[in-house]
């Protein structure tokens, strides 16, 4: 294995372990929220897809690679504009009817 | 842009997502939290497209055109319907993924070394499972598909096979990726197993059993956008992907304690199916009331526990919740929500809900200080849920949810129960709550119960 491969383990493991830990003191009240938070940054393959895409070494992969691009771009728009709908809707107080 | 810059820009993205997390933590920090997540997806994609390696842009616009205008009418579904739309996500994340992983095999699969080329196989293997997986998993909670649990002779049995099988293909891909066999036939034949197997474990899952599976779909989708990660030496990739996949293990974990089951159970024990014969085994006695009875007992309550279930989602009565709750508080009662962690499709399902429907979140407690507060608990009102209120799994051994952690409602002084019959729910599971001497049963569809029950309580003044 190289040194690179090892290098990219580490970073799995330690960033394995900062998302248990900060996860942990996500509030329940929040957990939907929190889903649909990690779903738009899982959409962060849209980084590969982006690179396969533009590189457009074959017919085939340009277009598996748009596809991907856009697959993800879905994700991303949906999941954040959805997670900040929904973290707006949390009030501390009713407001007061008219 | 040097390579070195490039990878400085993915730090500062990798950055905001951990941030991102941290702020969501709580609700006053929750709106920073998704502003600073799109500031590093945003990081992300720059830092990408200022790659040298990418030379065409006319097909990158035309597809982050389209997927934000398919991306937009999807964030605007309403709160009811955010269970599918999460499925549905979680499948185009996942399909992404596959895309990417198989354009890679067949561009490099000459080149990769074994370790890549094992991680391409996860990655490829985890994202054609969840793709198809998802997708189940959204018609089922759409119900285009039957929601109940589909079980046949065997199953288990069929279905462990056919992983195996996927996953014997796998190693033997990985461990001769470029002879003509693995890209001719073996690697297209993993993604028709896998997409199999995706449809095959979501079969016999049922309604109840959704929050933990969307969580380990979910959990599985942010695992195979990290195998990209090693495939591609991307880490970014790596740590964004990581963040989903134990974001998405803790929501599973919490949901099985919840429940009290394992993820084992939840895949292969196929929940529905257990108890059909022991219902209706005899006809116990209950009391019921019509909504006048039950506003005037309400009008006399100084403390009353509401615990929502899946139901009230879907008779969509949480509008009508919060109107009862404004007039009960108007009164001067104390009014609180119970929230069982698997109430609704999935986790946190209750609260975004009625959170919507305006009422203030720190009316909204968890089980363990809602059941700290049940003996002082004048009325606990339950609107569509069952099993999470089932005084059975603490102590009748036979029940197939016996040891789930559940809401004492029966500790309080009084019970009702907003129900359409006496038919027991989705597990067919009786439910001894409602034989209590204290338990008054309300017939009815939710939302036109609470509909009258607010007119009474409105009117006699």
């Amino acid at each position: 294995m190289s040194h690179e491969m090892i290098s990219n383990i580490f970073v799995f493991v330690l960033a394995t372990f900062v998302g248990l830990q900060v996860i942990q003191r996500v509030s329940p009240l929040l957990h939907t929220p929190l889903m649909s938070l990690t779903n738009a940054i899982s959409a962060i393959s849209v980084v590969g897809s982006l690179v396969i895409s533009g590189k457009g070494e074959t017919g085939f992969s340009t277009v598996l690679g748009t596809v991907a691009v856009c697959a993800s771009m879905i994700n991303i728009v949906g999941g954040y504009l959805l997670t900040y709908r929904m973290v707006r809707m949390f009030k501390k107080r009713s407001p007061k009817k008219s | 842009m040097s390579e070195s810059m490039i990878d400085l820009i993915y730090l500062a993205s990798a950055s905001c997502f951990i941030l991102a997390l941290i702020w969501l933590n709580t609700v006053k920090t929750s709106r920073r939290g998704v502003v600073t997540g799109v500031l590093g997806m945003l990081l992300a994609v720059v830092g990408t497209l200022l790659q040298p390696s990418i030379e065409h842009y006319t097909w990158i616009a035309a597809a982050i055109f389209l997927g934000s205008a398919i991306g937009i009418p999807l964030a605007l579904v309403p709160m009811t319907a955010v269970p599918q739309r999460t499925a549905l996500s979680h499948a185009f994340g996942a399909l992404a993924v596959t895309l990417v992983g198989t354009a890679e095999f067949y561009m490099n699969n000459a080149h990769l070394g074994a370790f890549e080329m094992t991680t391409l196989c996860i990655e490829v293997f985890l994202g054609s499972l969840t793709f198809t997986a998802s997708l189940m998993a959204a018609g089922k909670l759409q119900e285009i598909l039957p929601s109940r649990p589909v079980t046949y002779r065997g199953q288990n049995f069929v279905n462990l096979g056919m992983f195996g099988v996927a996953l014997a293909v796998a190693v033997l891909i990985a461990v001769n990726p470029s002879s003509p066999l693995s890209s001719q036939v073996l690697f297209p034949a993993m993604i028709a197993l896998c997409m199999i197997f995706g449809v095959a474990l979501i079969l016999p899952i049922g309604g109840a059993d959704m929050p933990t599976v969307i969580s380990l779909l979910n959990s599985y989708a942010g695992l195979s956008a990290s195998m990209m990660g090693f495939v591609l030496n991307n880490k970014l990739l790596i740590i964004a992907g990581a963040l989903d996949g134990s974001s998405g293990l803790i929501l599973s974990i919490i949901m099985c304690k919840a429940m009290n089951r394992s993820f084992m159970n939840v895949l292969f024990g196929a929940f529905g199916q257990v108890q059909a014969s022991k219902a209706a085994l005899t006809q116990k006695t209950y009391r019921s009331a019509g909504a006048e009875e039950a506003a005037e007992l309400l009008r006399t309550a100084s403390k009353v526990m509401i615990v929502p279930g899946y139901g009230m989602a879907v008779a969509q009565a949480q509008h009508k919740v919060r109107e009862l709750f404004d007039i009960l508080s108007g009164q001067g009662v104390d009014v609180k929500f119970a929230i069982h962690p698997v109430a609704g499709r999935m986790p946190g399902h209750m609260n975004v809900l009625l959170a919507e429907a305006e009422i203030p979140y720190d009316k909204l407690i968890e089980m363990d200080e809602a059941n700290a507060d049940m003996p002082q608990v004048d009325i606990s009102l339950i609107i569509g849920a069952n099993d999470v209120t089932n005084p059975g799994a603490r102590s009748d051994k036979t029940s197939p949810i016996y040891g789930m952690p559940i809401l004492d409602v029966d500790k309080s002084r009084m019970v009702m129960v907003i129900k359409r019959s006496m038919n027991p729910g989705f597990a067919g599971i009786d439910n001894e709550l409602y034989y209590m001497d204290k338990t008054l049963m309300l017939f009815g569809d939710a939302k036109v119960f609470l509909t009258e029950l607010v007119k009474d309580l409105s009117s006699n003044d």
